[in-house]
């Protein structure tokens, strides 16, 4: 179906390769700004935000080695406008921004999902809401990456919790934004984004390019369907002389008013991730024979959690990991294997609750579900706590929260 | 003896029928809008460029105007409101060799649109706009728009505009534009001469449709029908080239000052 993947061999690409080695020390800025180089990104437009201040400039620093083009932008809405507009001549495009740019951005992600527009948006999530903490680490904007635009769509979404996953994860977001023509959001932030860390990078990475019309020029369609689910496009100036909107369309790329178009248009924009999820959705379950708790984490609390995850094994508790790589699209299935397989399922993520919501439904009450906040301070104590408690716990209804520490005064 | 001259219109199609998509004719303006004046007037000029159609893109935003991309058959884009701009900077920035023509309306590009409008032509970005001035937001029904003449009534200024109207040409002039023009609807020469200047011109072009809406600013204003708002406006109008354009304020039913005011 998607024959237009290809390897590309990326050994002299990275500048700063002139090494033999193959590992580098990089921060999680860094490798994902080499990823997406790497990857074929020509078009980068954003707005400065705290705190992606060093992404940008080591953007722009090795930008020129590889003929991309940058644009700062007069605002995040335009950034992602541009980016969109960027795509659509053929260009790998990609911005970056944190929660409030993110918010502004909710706009053209819904008009990169109407469009099927590939491109990449890297979200630095701060603490929230309105201009929170800038510089600090959280995980607020999950729910806001799957429903923040207005209107039904599928996301794709991905977390990476090191840097080696931002290079790794970076790449395949580019390759899932070509594959199925939809913006990609990788929900990563500050503390990864910082963190310095020995990134291995392969001589040879698999790309995919976006599906590609071949057939007679006047009878180009830009939403018709050849194979599989993804339309096949074209890019601006190749004379095709397409149209498209973002109104609800036919085929054709007209507007069409009515339920019929909304139905076979929307449902098919949701469906292409849906019935694609488990071709997409990855994750990292350390399972086991027998286990009474799972801890289910993403991200950055993910070292904490290990941590704890450790902790408890020493002190002969019965407890597994499991890792969510891809956020958006959920593995729903997966949850409620793992509920029906263990006792109980906590949830560690730095937020007042949102992965815990979707872990609660899948579950469907096979397992107890308990959440705790993690808020960059001694996570993983907090963890373990939550752990122990939880083992002991009868079934109960409801999600059961665990206060991180004791709040007294501000 | 008068003589007729009778032109054979059979087996001749008219020269605007390869640029625009014919498929989606009729197109949704009302009898008497001054859009589809503007469409022929940019067909007419690619026609003069001798331009082909693989080398220029239109991008449209949201309201009546928003609608042109929909019709001419290049490739074209109708986005969101008020980003047609940022999205046709994306275009050019990343495929330079791409003639990016932008025509929407008033409210879309002054209003929401403002800052891009702003800072594209501060970046002075190579895309030509287009941008048809009808005083009121028509597609919604006709509020008050930017642009509305003060006074001038409309289903939300019902006691009469108290705002001052956005001079559009001022505005480009003052970021940075390189060309800017107004013409009416009725100046439909001069208009696709201006165009063809505009899109020829490199750096970013700004040219004003001075346009009648039949449906609402003239219903609710009882100016009559759009031929004589047209002829309103045509009448009304003064060429002077190269005016200052801090004297370019749009007065209801006042003197409109028409003609190309920057080119550098």
């Amino acid at each position: 179906m998607f024959s237009n993947e290809d390897t590309k061999n990326i050994k002299n690409l990275i500048v700063d390769m002139t090494m033999d080695s193959k590992t580098y020390n990089l921060t999680g800025n860094q490798a994902c700004v080499e990823a997406a180089l790497a990857a074929g990104c020509k078009f980068f437009g954003y707005y400065p935000i705290v705190p992606c201040l060093n992404f940008i400039e080591y953007f722009i620093r090795k930008s020129k080695n590889f003929d991309a083009t940058v644009v700062q932008m007069e605002d995040e809405i335009s950034a992602l406008a541009a980016v969109l507009g960027a795509s659509w001549t053929g260009k790998k495009s990609m911005t970056v921004t944190s929660g409030p740019g993110f918010s502004n951005m909710m706009e053209h992600v819904g008009l990169g999902v109407m469009l099927e527009t590939p491109c990449v948006i890297v979200n630095f999530q701060r603490l929230g809401p309105g201009e929170g903490i800038p510089n600090v680490p959280a995980q607020g904007d999950i729910m806001q990456a799957r429903w923040g635009s207005h209107g039904d769509y599928e996301i794709i979404a991905l977390a990476p919790s090191s840097p080696q996953e931002m290079f790794d994860f970076t790449i395949q977001a580019f390759n899932l934004s070509e594959k199925y023509r939809t913006p990609v959001v990788i929900l990563t932030d500050e503390s990864i984004a910082h963190q310095k860390e020995i990134v291995t990078i392969p001589d040879k990475i698999k790309l995919i390019q976006r599906p590609k019309y071949k057939g007679p020029k006047d009878e180009y369609k830009p939403f018709k369907l050849e194979e599989g689910i993804v339309p096949p496009m074209v890019n601006i100036g190749e004379g095709y002389k397409f149209h498209v909107t973002g109104l609800t369309h036919d085929e054709k790329g007209y507007p069409v008013m009515n339920e019929k178009c909304q139905e076979l248009n929307v449902h098919r924009l949701v469906n292409k991730i849906r019935l694609n999820a488990e071709k997409i959705i990855q994750f990292e379950s350390s399972k086991e024979k027998e286990s009474d708790l799972a801890v289910l984490f993403y991200g950055s609390t993910s070292k904490s959690a290990k941590k704890a995850i450790e902790e408890a094994k020493k002190s002969g508790l019965k407890v597994e990991s499991f890792r969510l790589m891809t956020v958006w699209p959920f593995p729903e299935k997966k949850i409620f294997e793992l509920a029906q397989r263990v006792k109980a399922i906590l949830v560690a993520e730095s937020n007042y609750g949102q992965i815990v919501l979707e872990v609660e439904r899948c579950t469907h009450g096979k397992a107890n579900v308990g959440f705790v906040h993690c808020d960059g301070k001694d996570d993983a104590e907090a963890i373990l706590r939550a752990i122990k408690d939880m083992i002991q716990k009868e079934r109960k209804e409801g999600i059961i929260e665990y206060e991180h520490s004791e709040y007294s005064e501000y | 003896m008068n003589t007729v001259n009778t032109v054979n219109t059979e087996n001749k199609e008219h020269q605007v029928v390869n640029w625009l998509r014919m498929d989606r004719i009729p197109h949704i303006w009302c009898p008497g809008c001054g859009i589809g004046i503007t469409v022929e007037a940019f067909v007419l000029a690619l026609e003069k460029l001798k331009i082909k159609s693989d080398e220029i893109c239109v991008v449209s935003g949201i309201g009546c105007t928003g609608r042109v991309a929909g019709y001419i058959k290049v490739d074209s884009f109708h986005t969101t409101h008020g980003r047609a701009i940022p999205f046709a900077t994306g275009i050019k920035l990343a495929n330079p060799k791409i003639k990016v023509v932008v025509i929407s309306g008033d409210g879309d590009l002054i209003s929401i649109g403002g800052n891009h409008f702003m800072h594209a032509a501060r970046r002075n970005i190579d895309i030509t706009v287009i941008c048809v001035n009808n005083f009121i937001y028509a597609m919604t029904g006709g509020q008050v728009a930017p642009t509305t003449p003060f006074t001038a009534y409309t289903t939300t200024s019902p006691y009469g505009n108290f705002e001052t109207a956005s001079n559009i040409p001022q505005l480009a002039e003052s970021a940075g534009a390189k060309y800017v023009a107004r013409w009416t609807s009725l100046h439909a020469r001069r208009l696709i001469n201006s165009i063809v200047e505009a899109i020829q011109k490199p750096g970013f072009s700004v040219i004003e449709v001075v346009s009648p809406c039949p449906m609402y600013y003239s219903r609710i204003n009882r100016l009559g029908e759009g031929i004589n708002m047209m002829k309103f406006y045509h009448k009304n109008s003064v060429i002077k080239h190269f005016e200052p354009t801090e004297n370019l304020n749009i007065d209801y039913q006042g003197k409109l000052i028409v003609g190309k005011f920057v080119d550098r």
